[in-house]
């Protein structure tokens, strides 16, 4: 196995202004949208709050239409808040928001790329646009490719022409590509086989047992989340419901129920609903 | 004078990517060629028609400049519809860039590609027109008025940019709209003399209407661009208006379609 370069995925220079300041800080944060003019608005993030320190693997788990995604892009920026703050790093994510994006990247379920181009000329687009040395870029986007299985045949080929794990491979390392300090990864392993999904997650393990990468995952895989997150924030209908270690989540679960639970059992506590009944649900995609 | 460099390198990699995509999609540019070139033809034909290689010759400007116009609109409004419909326009609206950066790339590669497309057209109808009388032809001043043309169109391109973004199933095609406005009142293939009053006080907001009156006047009369000041100034003036407003009025329709989530992947 080929271990990623150490340079390659650590921050370059301070990350932030404020010693001491919070990799993540979301306070207080809400977020609605109009859905017709006869309608009430639809409150998509209610109050939530987080605070994450640099390092932390921190989950985020809840059913469709939570409010998991709308968060993640509320951190990103790709939605404005109605209410409350995020602060990466101690910068204000509206009132700073050049130096936020140069910190953060984001993985998102979907593997989102100009489908006729090749993955390296879809990732030269990246690491023109984030500023990097394009001829390091390119050393460095067929190590992280090699780290994640994705052969140095396939980086010209067209990516219409891979298959949905190898793509969002290639997302993953467009995101590792920038260095980013804060890592947002929306179901990243979500519709991969077995194998894809375990080459993300030791390179996610990897990422916090060599690096400092802040990160924040959502996912619908319970197992994923117990073996990665060193937090998990369950959030139900845009609220936080509970937030704990996932091993303090497992144990009040257990006092609750009198039995040996699981972070299934938690999760079923703590939404109402099993994971087999999200399918059912609308997504808040349509929401958002 | 580093952060300069660094956003005209991001502007450059809109450039380089856009390339990227017109290489691969190469056999869909010359069946498009093929088709502008039909197009522009047929106009063109209309003036030997009427027996007048004159009107040839003003038809064929009106064809070439509008395709430029139509190439030039095309290529920014499909860019951001692509990018929906990839799920790359959030990847991109989270990049390190200016808005300036960004649009400015994406307008710059498509008035490059514009040119080129219409600089192949141009000779092809050369070629199929070869008794054109040209000898008095100044194509210095035509070279004048495209240049200042497309600085004017930056603007309307940022502006027309707008539509995609905002109305998500229906905003690439919205920018038709705005093309088939400026071919009315613009005098591309008709002099805007015959236009109602109230048309002809809209087509001296058009730069389309300046850019075609300056480079007819040098290629049928031979009038060198110096002599053509009352089309140059309101080329330069548009210009220096419609950009600043373009990149404002984008700024808002940009956080407008953050408050209401139409940055989404649709597709």
């Amino acid at each position: 196995m080929t271990a990623v370069p150490s340079d390659l995925l650590s921050p370059k220079g301070p990350p932030g202004r404020e010693l001491g300041s919070p990799a993540l800080l979301i306070d207080r944060v809400s977020k609605s949208f109009v859905v017709g003019r006869s309608r009430p608005p639809v409150a998509a993030v209610t109050d939530v709050s987080m605070r994450l320190e640099r390092g932390d693997i921190h989950g985020v788990l809840g059913a469709n239409g939570s409010g998991k995604s709308t968060l993640i892009r509320l951190i990103a920026g790709l939605l404005t808040i109605d209410s409350g703050r995020v602060a990466v790093f101690g910068h204000d994510i509206e009132r700073d928001e050049l130096a936020v994006k140069r910190l953060i990247n984001r993985v998102s379920v979907d593997a989102a790329f100009f489908k006729k181009l090749s993955p390296m000329e879809n990732l030269v687009f990246a690491a023109r646009v984030y500023g990097l040395n394009v001829k390091e870029a390119k050393r460095d986007v067929y190590a992280i490719l090699e780290r994640l299985h994705v052969g140095s045949d396939r980086v010209d080929r067209p990516i219409e022409q891979m298959s949905r794990g190898m793509q969002q491979k290639v997302a993953i390392a467009r995101a590792l590509l920038t260095s980013p300090i804060l890592l947002l990864l929306d179901e990243p392993t979500t519709g991969l086989d077995p194998r894809s999904k375990l080459d993300v997650q030791d390179f996610i393990e990897e990422l916090r047992a060599t690096h400092d990468t802040t990160i924040v995952l959502t996912t619908h895989d319970l197992a994923e989340a117990e073996r990665l997150c060193d937090r998990i924030t369950i959030i139900d209908g845009g609220r936080v419901v509970a937030k704990e270690t996932p091993d303090g989540l497992v144990a009040a679960a257990t006092a609750r129920l009198g039995r040996a639970a699981t972070l299934w059992d938690v999760f079923m506590a703590y939404t109402g609903r099993s994971l087999d009944d999200d399918v059912d649900t609308a997504d808040e995609e349509t929401l958002a | 004078m580093t952060m300069i460099g660094a956003e005209l390198r991001a502007s450059y990699a809109f450039m380089e990517r856009n390339f990227f995509l017109t290489r691969r999609t190469w056999a869909w540019e010359v069946a498009f060629l093929a088709y502008s070139v039909a197009s522009a033809l047929s106009i063109s034909l209309i003036g030997v028609d009427q027996g007048s290689a004159r009107l040839v010759l003003s038809l064929m400007v009106g064809a070439i400049f509008w395709n430029y116009l139509s190439v030039v609109f095309s290529w920014i409004a499909e860019t951001i519809a692509v990018e929906r419909w990839e799920g790359t326009l959030e990847y991109t609206m989270m990049a390190p860039i200016r808005r300036s950066s960004r649009l400015i790339g994406q307008v710059s590669y498509a008035m490059v590609y514009g040119l080129i497309h219409t600089a192949v057209i141009f000779l092809v109808l050369g070629l199929f027109f070869p008794n054109l009388d040209l000898s008095k032809a100044n194509p210095g001043t035509a070279a004048v008025f495209m240049a200042l043309g497309s600085f004017s169109f930056v603007g309307i391109g940022i502006l027309a940019a707008i539509l995609p973004l905002l109305y998500v199933e229906r905003g690439a095609q919205m920018t038709f709209v705005v093309q088939s406005c400026l071919l009315l009142i613009s005098g591309v293939y008709y002099s805007t003399d015959i236009l109602p009053p109230w048309m002809q006080v809209l087509s001296h907001l058009s730069p389309a209407t300046y850019v075609l009156d300056g480079v007819r006047a040098g290629l049928l009369r031979g009038t060198p661009a110096t002599e053509l000041w009352a089309d140059v100034w309101p080329l330069v003036v548009l210009g220096v208006v419609l950009i600043p407003f373009g990149l404002w009025a984008f700024g808002r329709a940009e956080h407008y379609a953050k408050r209401t989530g139409k940055l989404k992947r649709v597709g």
